[in-house]
């Protein structure tokens, strides 16, 4: 799904990561943490292709990221979920529009989606809120919004920064099962996140590995959390 | 996806793409205003090429048999100086034939006025000399001067000769014509690409976002391609509409050469005007796709 073979990658000249290798397998579920500004969202990046290495090389669904045409990297992302840190919407669409945007972008809008849609907006706790405007919601709506926009195109791959960031504990674990289940159905997983409490509850519900980025360098972290 | 896919996915149009871009009110107004002007005057241009284009070939064919040369003198002279004339004529470049008008000829240009019982040998009449020119013209000041060395009674008459400038005038307001119809569809281009790039950095945010949730750039162009080509081509067909009827309203008389009452169309040519919308359509079409395109390749 995602390999990376002595992969690095550098804002300016100083290489923020460097010797990444690793790969991630289908199906396979993986909490990525460290202090922050280690990097974990620029890793995520480079695993959507918005940054590409400046070193060594990654190869995403098989393909060299690198090499991939504007189009290529469209293509990509439709096969990825992501939920990004600082959640973007189209603040001019409302909330349940939003979510369906990447069924929209590629041409499957009008299909029999909307019960699925309705289904999703309810499972993240939105139903009430699904025609209000992005602006409008609060911080952990917004992550809610942005988790269900990136599973309503049945990705491959979910990549989550910091989904849980700003709900309380019960809706984190509501939206950590969301994503064991979508993890059982298949799906590749990668939650980047601070929260140790999080990681302790998924690894009681899937097999989950965790990677620690600190000081340039990506480790597998022991049993020890 | 090719350009034909591109047209189709086009023609079919997507709610949801006209909706992900917000309206942007301020550019897509003034494509509009713009494409209305620029019809407008497109109409006048096509007129004024198309009724000067009508002025020049009906010149044109009046010049071809433009000028004479009288020569009056004694009866006694007549018959030299014809000859002389005609021996200047054959030497005269530009000149494509000339031709000494025999008596019935000239009597019978004569009739209308003093009936056909004219007795033409009794009367000091001057006798008539008809030039043909080529296209390119002769010299009249270089002619005239050579006549009055070889033949003190010629006088050349190139009564219509005067137009001769007119018809080039004409023909070339022709052109002009065709010229400015190119112009302002350049000036349409460079309007609408500038409009469309402001809506395209206006938009960035909105860009990024589609970027992120897989959209091709095809897909983000169309929602911007679409709205302009829309606006330009409802704007032109207003434009064009309020420019046939200022045209039809003009005053017109009949058989004047005057340019300012020919400007007008005729016939068939009424039709000629209805390519300018989709004309300003497909520029707008192509301008924004270009622009479109380039900003996107400029933002990952
Ligand atoms: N666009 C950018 N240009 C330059 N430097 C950047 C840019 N984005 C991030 N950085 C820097 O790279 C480092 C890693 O940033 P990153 O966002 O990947 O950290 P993070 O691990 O996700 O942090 P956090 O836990 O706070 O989200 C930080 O020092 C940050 O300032
Ligand atoms: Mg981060």
């Amino acid at each position: 799904m995602i390999e990376m073979q002595d992969a690095a990658y550098g804002y300016g000249a100083e290489p923020l990561l460097s010797d990444l290798s690793l790969h991630l397998p289908p199906g396979s579920f993986h909490f990525l943490t460290g202090p922050s500004g280690a990097g974990k969202t620029t890793f995520l990046k480079l695993c959507y292709a918005e940054l590409l290495p400046t070193g060594g090389n990654i190869s995403l669904f098989g393909h060299t990221a690198g090499g991939l045409s504007r189009d290529g990297i469209a293509d990509i992302r439709q096969r990825i979920g992501v939920v990004h840190q600082d959640c973007k919407f189209l603040d001019h669409l409302s909330v349940s529009e939003n979510i369906a945007l990447p069924l929209s972008v590629t041409g499957k809008g009008g299909m029999a989606q909307d019960s699925n849609l309705n289904e999703l907006v309810g499972w993240v706790g939105l139903t009430a809120r699904a025609e209000a405007l992005p602006p409008e919601l609060s911080g952990g709506e917004r992550q809610r919004a942005a988790l269900a926009r990136a599973i309503i195109m049945d990705p491959d791959l979910i990549l989550a920064d910091e989904p849980t960031g700003n709900v309380d504990w019960d809706m984190s674990l509501r939206l950590l099962n969301l994503l064991v289940e979508l993890n059982k159905l298949g799906k590749t997983v990668v939650i980047a996140t601070h929260d140790l409490a999080l990681i302790r509850a998924a690894k009681q519900r899937v097999q989950a590995r965790v990677l620690r980025i600190q000081g340039g360098q990506i480790t597998a972290a022991g049993a020890d959390l | 996806m090719s350009l034909r896919g591109e047209l189709l996915a086009f023609v079919r149009g997507d709610r949801g793409a006209d909706r992900v871009v917000p309206r942007s009110g301020q550019s897509a107004r003034l494509t509009f205003a713009t494409a209305a002007a620029m019809a407008f005057l497109a109409v006048f241009a096509m007129a004024l090429s198309m009724a000067s284009g009508r002025l020049a070939d009906r010149w044109s064919s009046a010049l071809a048999q433009s000028s004479t040369i009288r020569i009056s003198a004694p009866p006694a002279e007549i018959e030299a100086q014809t000859w002389a004339v005609l021996a200047v004529l054959e030497q005269t470049p530009g000149i494509e034939s000339a031709r000494a008008l025999s008596d019935e000829e000239q009597q019978a240009l004569l009739a209308p006025w003093f009936g056909p019982d004219l007795p033409l040998d009794d009367l000091p009449v001057p006798q008539l000399v008809e030039i043909t020119e080529t296209a390119d013209g002769y010299d009249a000041d270089g002619l005239r001067q050579r006549l009055a060395a070889e033949a003190p009674g010629a006088v050349l008459d190139d009564h219509d000769r005067w137009r001769r400038p007119l018809a080039e005038a004409a023909g070339r307001l022709r052109i002009l014509g065709w010229l400015a119809m190119v112009l302002i569809l350049a000036a349409t281009a460079g309007m609408v690409t500038l409009a469309a790039q402001s809506a395209l950095s206006a938009n960035e945010q909105v860009i990024r976002v589609l970027r992120l949730v897989g959209a091709r750039d095809s897909y983000i162009a169309r929602a911007f391609v679409r709205r302009f080509t829309i606006r330009a081509l409802t704007g032109a067909a207003l434009g064009m509409v309020v420019g046939l009827l200022a045209v039809a309203i003009l005053p017109s008389a009949r058989d004047t050469a005057a340019i300012l009452t020919g400007l007008s169309f005729s016939g068939a040519s009424w039709f000629w005007p209805l390519i300018i919308p989709p004309l300003a359509a497909a520029t707008a079409f192509t301008a924004t796709r270009i622009a479109a395109f380039r900003t996107l390749r400029g933002l990952q």
